[in-house]
């Protein structure tokens, strides 16, 4: 460990301010106490957001390694420790969640009104633990991180949610909860396979083939659920629809992210073989989840379920391109989750600007919004288009570089999953019809207000990044390419010097 | 073997002596000074305590071999002695709340604590009958300590039936394994065995009969029937009682009666512990959730934690048994706070003790309801709070020692188990208040729901000591 624990900061700063919030901001006078929370929770998350900024110009783009590593003993006699780090392929998410987290308590400004410090003091925390577990570096920090997650969110969708809020959170909490459970005893036979728990000793460590499958399959039951692909996607819409706005940006934006991280910091290295065996599975459920979620997608009658079955369609897109197990696929892969990450946070952002005033998601409830909200019309009408993969968009390149990986794999995959692009931009322009053109007829509606200028700060940055992720992909390619690089090397190596002939080739014709 | 070494049980004289003479303190005192014996047997607690502590390490036997003192005695002890104490502070308000306030209740919790702590350092089959029953006769009464109130005298009856039924199961054991082995003693009786040796019929039915009759002492499954009744009917802090200390103690029994005379017949019983870990288990999670009594759900809850607990024996091994030490530890912590909780459950000057009466605790009491979410989500098992690692090391244990399909239900029942104790944290945070808990709560609980709950949150950053202490405990018993 050299110099400043910078992770550790960016991990800690939003708990620090956590608790301030709740030692320090006295609840005598509700007013007063909400609006002070909030402006903590504000400058924490800005100052971490500014903190965070470092790791971006600071990160070495030509190094494969872990950077701004951390490590201290903390349980010596388990070999386990606290280890931090982070190399292309985790070093954006970490400032994907502490670019949204400042936004989602903006966004929640005026539209949460009860228990404000709670509500507060739940996103910070859950920015700690997101921020960890994309840092973390050894098996057992990760996975508390990555299940501690579950305690914030179950409490935002229940406390703050709508009218089915409890049984969304249950659902929400319950789901995620089995397949973690499986996930931790994979951990716990690969820390008595390889007696440790470091994830970069454990890069290294080649796991017997049999064993591998099993890992594969309990990690996968973990992040499937996760990223969620179909069939075990179900808990997402419910959650979505219950959650309140801010809470779906950091579900959409962030937490769909930490399954497709997942499989790519562990499923695919550790368990190459496995993985190589079962990337027909992964294409098949992934390939149903773009078709089919779009077609779902497209009879919704709810603005929030349907982009979140447009998010299972987008992840379904993740899941091909990590398991293409290519540079393409998996650059492509995750440029998307990180497109995703914006793209969906703002569409839901925006479904959350007209919900504060007309407190409805119905889509029917709206017609003609163009034009009382020009404004608002143009920013949804960028990320919808973003959303179907426009070209100069972010959703195109990461879509496009996911299907020319696939397209080397296997063409089928490719053009399935094309035609979910297809599906795509039906279903988003038609919902875009509906909701912003035609006569404005509804009574309700008449006196609406175009954004105000919390709501335009809101979405600039999320504007900027987009085109910037559209129009000069590279800036972001660059910081992933050398990991990815020696992802795909060691991936291929493995395979290559598999000691049985490869169980993969059951499969065979390739 | 034949000297007494008095010195070894330094502790438990100690404790002896203290019991006699406040028990002739409260006679001359009368029910007036029930405040002032309770205070000192807390002060007597508290002293064993720094006494164990300090000798913490020793190894060695007194009275002729019938007692031992060694590292994992000791770190049992201390939790047993801290969850008595705790538990009788817990109780000083609601004895004299609810006309119970007479100098037998401490007294007898004394003597209780004095069989646990018996019972803990047994190295021989008498010894331990003996302090198994000190244990259960004092348990007995203090369970119908409300003598007037008839749910109180059920839950003695019935745990005072049962738990002779149980006793006589366990003789019946004991008799069966003097008669094939021809001793008592633990260390005689483990270099009789040696692993894979032939062993005599009557004497794996004499563990089978031994082990029944511990297994209803730590309610596991399917010995658990007493559990939820006794739970519910007997007064609060002697529930809060029942499931800390007696069955620390009685883990504390069952492993050493396992890894230490019977070892290394770890083939003859392992599957025994795996069918009662697996039942207790699911049965816990499984029959919690129509509860609608918060003590019977704790009874359930304390059968699911055992079955947990029973994984680190049926791996047999060091690590298993390291698993439970900690384990128990979590566990004895987590109970304490709840019962905390619980015992601060009052509305209108009336105990209430049903888990709808917790509605909107988050918006009347904000303190309490955080503290009794930590230990919810605790008790769950999900991480960052310390729950979590007391599972950790006890699957860590089982796949190590490759008990695959017990650790997957195990995990799978936490998962169902995680259901009740998200319902508690839904009631208190989602739902609206119908009322509100009388106020003050009193500056103990305040200190014990700070301090159990701060533990639960911070535990897992310095959880290494704790191990270490864990460890050297669990070597300790297979050193010798």
């Amino acid at each position: 460990m050299t110099g400043w624990p910078i992770l550790s900061t960016i991990t800690f700063l939003p708990l620090a301010g956590a608790l301030w919030i709740l030692f320090f901001v006295r609840h005598d006078d509700e007013a007063l106490a909400a609006k002070n929370a909030r402006s903590m929770a504000l400058w924490a998350s800005l100052v971490t957001f500014v903190v965070s900024l470092f790791l971006w110009f600071r990160f070495d783009r030509a190094s494969a390694d872990f950077q701004f590593v951390e490590r201290v003993d903390w349980i010596p006699a388990f070999d386990i420790s606290y280890h931090m780090g982070v190399d292309g392929i985790s070093m954006m998410f970490v400032l994907l969640s502490t670019l949204l987290t400042p936004l989602c308590v903006l966004a929640s400004w005026d539209s949460v009104k009860s228990r404000v410090k709670e509500y507060m003091i739940a996103f910070l925390v859950l920015e700690t633990l997101m921020v960890g577990m994309f840092c973390a570096l050894d098996l057992v920090i990760f996975y508390v991180f990555f299940e501690g997650v579950l305690i914030p969110m179950f409490l935002i969708i229940g406390i703050w949610g709508g009218g089915r809020r409890v049984y969304a959170a249950f659902k929400f909490f319950l789901y995620t909860l089995i397949g973690s459970v499986l996930m931790l005893l994979a951990i716990l036979a690969m820390y008595y396979d390889a007696g440790t728990t470091d994830i970069p000793t454990l890069l290294r460590h080649s796991f017997p083939s049999s064993m591998q499958a099993w890992l594969w399959i309990a990690f996968f039951a973990s992040f499937a659920v996760k990223v969620p692909m179909w069939p075990v996607h179900t808990w997402l819409p419910d959650a979505h629809v219950e959650a309140p706005t801010a809470g779906s940006v950091i579900l959409a934006g962030v937490l769909l992210k930490m399954g497709g991280y997942g499989f790519l910091r562990f499923s695919l290295p550790m368990m190459p073989e496995a993985s190589a065996f079962f990337a027909p599975l992964i294409f098949t459920l992934s390939v149903i989840a773009v078709v089919y979620t779009s077609l779902v997608a497209l009879a919704q009658e709810d603005m929030k379920k349907l982009i979140a079955y447009s998010s299972v369609a987008h992840m379904g897109f993740v899941t091909i391109g990590i398991f293409a197990a290519n540079q393409q696929g998996i650059e492509g892969a995750i440029f998307q989750m990180l497109s995703h990450g914006v793209v969906s946070a703002a569409l839901f952002l925006c479904v959350g600007v007209v919900y504060d005033r007309v407190h409805t998601r119905l889509i029917v409830r709206y017609d003609g919004l163009v034009n009382r909200m020009p404004a608002y019309a143009l920013i949804f009408m960028l990320f919808l288009l973003a959303s179907v993969g426009l070209p100069g968009t972010s959703g195109f390149v990461g879509e496009f570089l996911v299907l020319v990986g696939a397209f080397q794999v296997n063409t089928s995959v490719a053009l399935l999953a094309a035609s979910g692009m297809v599906l795509g931009a039906a279903y988003m322009l038609y919902l875009y019809r509906r909701i912003f053109f035609g006569k404005m007829t509804k009574e309700d509606l008449m006196a609406i207000l175009d954004l105000n200028w919390r709501e335009k700060m809101v979405f600039a940055p999320l504007v900027a990044l987009v085109l910037w992720m559209g129009i000069y992909p590279s800036s972001f390619i660059d910081v992933m390419a050398p990991s990815v690089v020696r992802l795909v090397e060691g991936y291929e190596a493995s395979l290559a010097s598999a000691e049985a002939p490869l169980f993969a080739s059951l499969w065979s014709q390739r | 073997m034949s000297e007494m070494n008095i010195t070894a049980a330094l502790p438990e004289v100690f404790l002896a002596v203290a019991g006699m003479i406040l028990l002739m303190l409260g006679v001359f005192r009368g029910n007036g000074g029930t405040r002032l014996v309770l205070t000192l047997t807390v002060a007597c607690f508290a002293l064993s305590f720094v006494v164990i502590a300090a000798s913490m390490g020793r190894h060695e036997a007194a009275m002729g071999g019938l007692f031992i003192a060694d590292a994992f005695g000791d770190f049992m002890k201390l939790l047993v002695l801290a969850g008595s104490g705790i538990t009788l502070i817990m109780a000083m308000r609601y004895i004299e709340r609810e006309d119970m306030a007479r100098f037998e209740y401490p007294v007898l919790i004394l003597f209780a604590t004095l069989g646990m702590l018996l019972m803990i350092s047994a190295n021989d089959m008498l010894a331990l009958y003996l302090g198994l029953e000190l244990q259960s006769l004092s348990l007995y009464v203090v369970a119908a300590f409300r003598r007037d109130h008839l749910r109180s005298s059920e839950a003695g009856l019935k745990y005072f039936v049962l738990g002779a039924l149980s006793s006589g199961m366990l003789l019946y054991g004991i008799s069966m394994i003097y008669g094939f082995a021809g001793t008592t003693s633990f260390a005689g009786l483990a270099a009789q065995f040696s692993v894979g040796a032939q062993v005599p019929i009557g004497l794996i039915v004499g563990i089978v009969f031994l082990t029944a009759g511990l297994a209803f002492k730590i309610s596991a499954v399917p010995f658990h029937m007493w559990t939820p009744d006794v739970y519910e009917g007997a007064p609060t802090p002697v529930t809060a009682f029942f499931a800390t200390a007696p069955k620390v103690a009685a883990m504390a029994l069952v492993i050493r009666v396992m890894i230490g005379p019977f070892g290394d017949l770890v083939d003859q019983w392992q599957q025994i512990i795996w069918f009662i870990s697996i039942a207790s288990m699911l049965l816990g999670a499984l029959a919690a959730i129509s509860q609608t009594n918060i003590k019977r759900l704790m009874a359930y809850s304390s059968i699911g934690h055992i079955g947990y607990a029973l994984i680190g024996l049926a791996a047999g091994t060091e690590r298993g048994v390291n698993g439970i030490l900690l384990y128990m530890t979590i566990y004895v912590v987590m109970n304490l706070g709840t019962f905390a909780c619980i015992l601060c459950m009052r509305q209108k000057e009336v105990m209430v003790e049903r888990i709808e009466d917790l509605k909107g605790l988050s918006k009347t009491h904000p303190a309490m309801a955080l503290a009794l979410g930590i230990f919810m989500f605790s008790m769950a098992g999900i991480p960052p709070l310390v729950g979590f690692f007391g599972k950790f090391y006890i699957f860590l244990a089982a796949i190590e020692a490759q008990l695959y399909v017990l650790a997957v239900v195990g995990v799978l029942s936490s998962v169902i188990g995680a259901y009740y104790y998200l319902r508690i944290v839904k009631l208190m945070y989602f739902d609206d208040p119908i009322e509100a808990f009388d106020r003050p709560i009193g500056r103990e609980m305040s200190v014990i729901l700070a301090a159990t709950s701060l533990i639960i949150v911070l535990l897992t950053v310095g959880i290494s000591p704790l191990l270490d202490g864990t460890a050297m405990a669990a070597a300790s018993l297979f050193s010798g």
